[in-house]
């Protein structure tokens, strides 16, 4: 059975419907944080396949941006859940509701 | 000499300030002579001003001095300026002047006011605003002068607030005002939509571009400002009870220089009148034409002296209205002119009998005043002659122009106007001989009894008879307790009779049985004839005291006879109606006859006898002088013999463009109308003075209860105002509480209602974003697809 793109493809569909339910289902920062990273790398998966499917480069140069910026994102997502805890150790996202409507 | 025109307005302003700061420090009299001061150097530099535009080329007299611009938006702007021009200058020369002898006057006039210097602050103030309002050079700077004196006129009419009708008064005449105040910027933001500008400048030399409807409208709206400002139908009713503010206020404000400002107006404007309908111009000769005939009639039956002023005002209004209706602009003018002489005088005259007579306004206490004030009754008298149309006073001149050119507009009913402006010359005459002789001719009612001084006596007479009744009373009070005590004496008396009766018969029959030689008969014999000696003296007790009783009880009788007829006498006293000073009268009217009344007559009527009504002191009389000078001589500025005396129509000329009505009438007709005008101004004085003076015909069928009543207009206005007015008041702000602010209010809580639906898309929650987020995404990958596939 050979591994077609298409098979990268339902991986990368997989991981990002997995990460984006983590993303509504659990309370804890970091655990919703690890989330968003899962979904950031299922779409960094679907880039390189498509890269290797249309023998274009830019796929993988998109891919070098996407990691960059989630470099950076997780250098301020994480100062922001060490804040958050801080402010008591059982805190959950939905505590953090002061900029309600 | 023209840029210094500034300091006219300028020195009333100043002095105004000065006042404002040191009003009270000044005291009296200084703050009055500053404020005099100020009003004297504005004349002066009108006077400086006037001769700066003398020089110039006749064409060449419309100068514009810009001082700053005051309001600059868009292509609206309007400057502080002063336009000078001959129409301006002669309004500014009469206001300073006019006003100057007020000052003086009041000066004298307010001698004794605790809010002395505030008084005269007003006067300034109202100088500057009257000063602006003639002299601005747009539109809105004549406005603010226009709410200016409107604002003077408020604080001076209910200059005396303490006393509830003055404040009343001053309310009307404030409110009757701002009714017309709305006709003058409706009209204002008319013009600058036709103009683009509010500048006199450009109204007057483009009123052409004014379409005719656009202008019929501005003169019409222009004419209820000036309608309400110079109390005219229907909004003059405010002008009389404006009398109730101090007599000079009611000279300067309310007769010589405010109550103008509704003529310059609509003489500024003549070119727009000439660009609109001639009905509109037809309107203006009516209103006034008809003010003039019914302030007339009304002022034949006042009783107030400065009543009788306030209504011949309207009427003489009435009469330049007329002028400008039919395009007279040099007659209105001039009549303006003299009229602000001859009814200032007038005016400050009336104060000077009042103040003479101790605030004395009631034309039926004076009378006969001529000995005792011999300079305000004959400056009095030069006002009356003037006003009255006697050639050749002041007066008569300016009339008899705007009678002929009356005459002379046939296309909007000429002759009918005539006949009326004729008919009410002939009612001025008279209602004006009819003051003079009830203030100044024949006896001195003054010192006659009052009718409150009548009631007081009543009152003394029944409180006397009331005395005797209760003094009747206790006498017979005190006849009954002797009659009593003597009834119960005769009872003493007749039992001591009998006693001795007893006494004797018992000792004479002792005698009888004793023996003369017995013991102790002398002694038997003695009490007998002691005993029968008693029946005697008690007889003559018993008479005694019979006589006592009968005597206490006529005196009973006689008290109970003197209450009975005073208790009746006491009824027929209160039933009897008080003699009454009669309710219209004649030189010849006697004094009220108090008859028993005289004896009870109050301190105040015996106190009045010794009293003088005096003249007024030299600030009073120097401005009555001044003025009626100018009241015989002001009709030279404009005699009509030949064309070089038409002095004040050649002078005013740049400021009328032409648009001054030619009279057609040949000289023959013109000698004929101002025959007609003295022949009817005599025979009404002549008739004056036989009912008045002479006492032919009689005083009450000319004083019609309808005519003292001024038509029952007022009453109608109140009557209205407070029915059906009120009901359509409250309809209109009900409206506005649902309707209008339902409608803000509405729109208003319509969107706090949206943001609160709103607020609930924003819970806060990080994760309901994200769904939010994934959603939207999938919505729009979805019709995406859609696209690529339909």
């Amino acid at each position: 059975m050979e591994v077609t793109e298409t098979w990268y493809l339902v991986l990368s569909a997989v991981l990002f419907a997995i990460g984006f339910t983590g993303l509504l289902v659990r309370r804890n920062p970091l655990v919703m944080f690890m989330c968003v990273e899962l979904m950031l790398n299922a779409v960094n998966i679907s880039f390189v396949a498509f890269s290797d499917a249309l023998d274009d480069l830019a796929g993988q140069t998109a891919v070098f941006f996407v990691l960059v910026v989630a470099a950076a994102e997780v250098v301020v997502g994480l100062s922001i859940v060490v804040a958050v805890l801080r402010r008591g150790p059982a805190m959950t996202a939905d505590d953090l509701s002061s900029l309600r409507g | 000499m023209l840029e210094a025109a500034w300091l006219i307005p300028a020195f009333p302003l100043a002095g105004f300030i000065l006042l404002v700061a040191f009003g009270r420090q000044l005291g009296e009299p200084l703050s009055g002579w500053l404020a005099t001061l100020a009003s004297a150097g504005a004349f002066i530099a009108t006077v400086v001003v006037y001769a700066g535009l003398v020089v110039e080329p006749t064409e060449e007299r419309f100068f514009i001095l810009k001082l700053y611009t005051w309001v600059e938006s868009g292509s609206f702007s309007a400057d502080v300026g002063l336009l000078i021009d001959p129409l301006a200058v002669t309004m500014a020369l009469f206001i300073t002047g006019v006003g100057t002898m007020i000052h003086l006057y009041s000066i004298g006039y307010m001698h004794g006011d605790p809010k002395y210097s505030t008084f005269f602050m007003y006067l300034n103030l109202f100088i500057t605003s009257m000063l602006l309002l003639v002299l601005g050079d747009n539109l809105l700077l004549t406005f603010l002068g226009w709410e200016g004196v409107g604002a003077c006129s408020y604080l001076l009419i209910s200059f005396w607030f303490t006393d509830e009708s003055n404040a009343t008064a001053g309310k009307k005449a404030f409110v009757t005002n701002r009714i017309g105040d709305f006709g003058f910027m409706l009209a204002t933001f008319i013009v600058f939509t036709q103009i683009g500008s509010i500048r006199y400048t450009d109204i007057l030399t483009r009123a052409p571009e004014i379409s005719t409807f656009a202008a019929t409208l501005i003169v019409v709206l222009f004419l209820l400002a000036a309608a309400g400002k110079s109390a005219q139908l229907p909004l003059y009713v405010w002008l009389p009870d404006a009398m109730a503010g101090p007599t000079p206020v009611s000279a300067l404000i309310h007769a010589a220089t405010m109550v103008t400002s509704g003529i310059f107006l609509l003489t500024r404007l003549n070119p727009v009148l000439a660009e609109a309908e001639l009905w509109s111009r037809g309107l203006i000769a009516w209103v006034g034409a008809l003010t003039a005939l019914l302030a007339a009639t009304i002022a034949v039956a006042q009783t107030d002296i400065k009543k009788v002023l306030a209504y011949s005002t309207v009427s003489q209004l009435g009469y330049l209205f007329l002028a400008v209706g039919v395009g007279g602009y040099v007659g209105a003018i001039f009549h303006m002119v003299t009229h602000a002489f001859f009814k200032a005088l007038l005016f400050l005259g009336s104060g000077s009998v009042i103040h003479g007579l101790h605030d004395e306004q009631d034309l039926r206490r004076m009378g006969g005043l001529a000995r005792f004030m011999p300079v305000t009754a004959f400056t009095f008298i030069i006002g009356w002659l003037a006003i009255a149309g006697v050639p050749p006073f002041s007066g008569f001149w300016s009339k008899d122009e705007i009678l002929l050119f009356a005459w002379n507009a046939d296309e909007i009913g000429g002759k009918a106007l005539w006949a009326i402006g004729l008919v009410t010359a002939l009612l001025t005459a008279f209602y004006m001989t009819r003051l003079v002789i009830l203030t100044f001719l024949g006896r001195t009612r003054f010192f006659d009894v009052t009718t409150d001084e009548i009631d007081r006596a009543v009152e003394a007479r029944l409180d006397g008879a009331r005395a005797e009744i209760t003094a009747a009373e206790e006498a017979k009070a005190t006849a009954d307790g002797e009659a009593e005590k003597a009834l119960a004496d005769i009872a003493k008396r007749e039992e001591a009779l009998d006693k001795a009766r007893l006494t004797a018969r018992e000792s004479t029959a002792e005698v009888a049985a004793s023996t003369p030689d017995a013991d102790g008969y002398d002694k038997l014999v003695k009490a007998m004839d002691r005993a029968t000696k008693a029946i005697p003296k008690a007889e003559t007790a018993l008479i005694k005291a019979n006589e006592k009783s009968l005597e206490a009880a006529r005196a009973v009788h006689a008290a109970q006879e003197h209450v009975e007829a005073m208790g009746g006498g006491l009824d027929a006293l209160a039933a009897e109606s008080p003699p009454r000073p009669p309710p219209v009268v004649t030189a010849r009217t006697p004094a009220t006859p108090v008859g028993e009344l005289a004896d009870y007559l109050p301190d105040s009527y015996t106190r009045r006898q010794d009293q003088r009504p005096h003249e007024s002191p030299w600030t009073m009389t120097l401005p009555l002088l001044i003025l009626a000078f100018f009241a015989v001589l002001a009709g030279a500025v404009n005699l009509p013999f030949t064309s070089d005396l038409h002095i004040l129509e050649h002078w005013l000329e740049p400021s009328l463009f032409g648009h001054e009505a030619e009279v057609a009438a040949s000289a023959a007709t013109k000698w004929l109308l101002a025959i007609v005008a003295v022949v009817v101004g005599v025979v009404a004085v002549v008739a004056a003075f036989a009912v008045y003076l002479r006492g032919r015909g009689s005083a009450e069928d000319v004083e019609q209860d309808v005519f003292a009543n001024a038509w029952y207009i007022d009453a109608s206005y109140a009557t209205f105002m407070g029915g059906p007015g009120r009901r359509m008041f409250e309809l209109a702000a009900w409206f506005d509480r649902t309707v209008v602010d339902g409608l803000v209010m509405g729109t208003a809580s319509t969107l706090v209602q949206a943001g609160r639906g709103l607020r609930m898309t924003q819970p806060g929650f990080v994760r309901s974003y994200a769904l939010g987020i994934g959603v939207g995404a999938a919505f729009v990958m979805v019709w995406f697809l859609g696209r690529l596939f339909a």
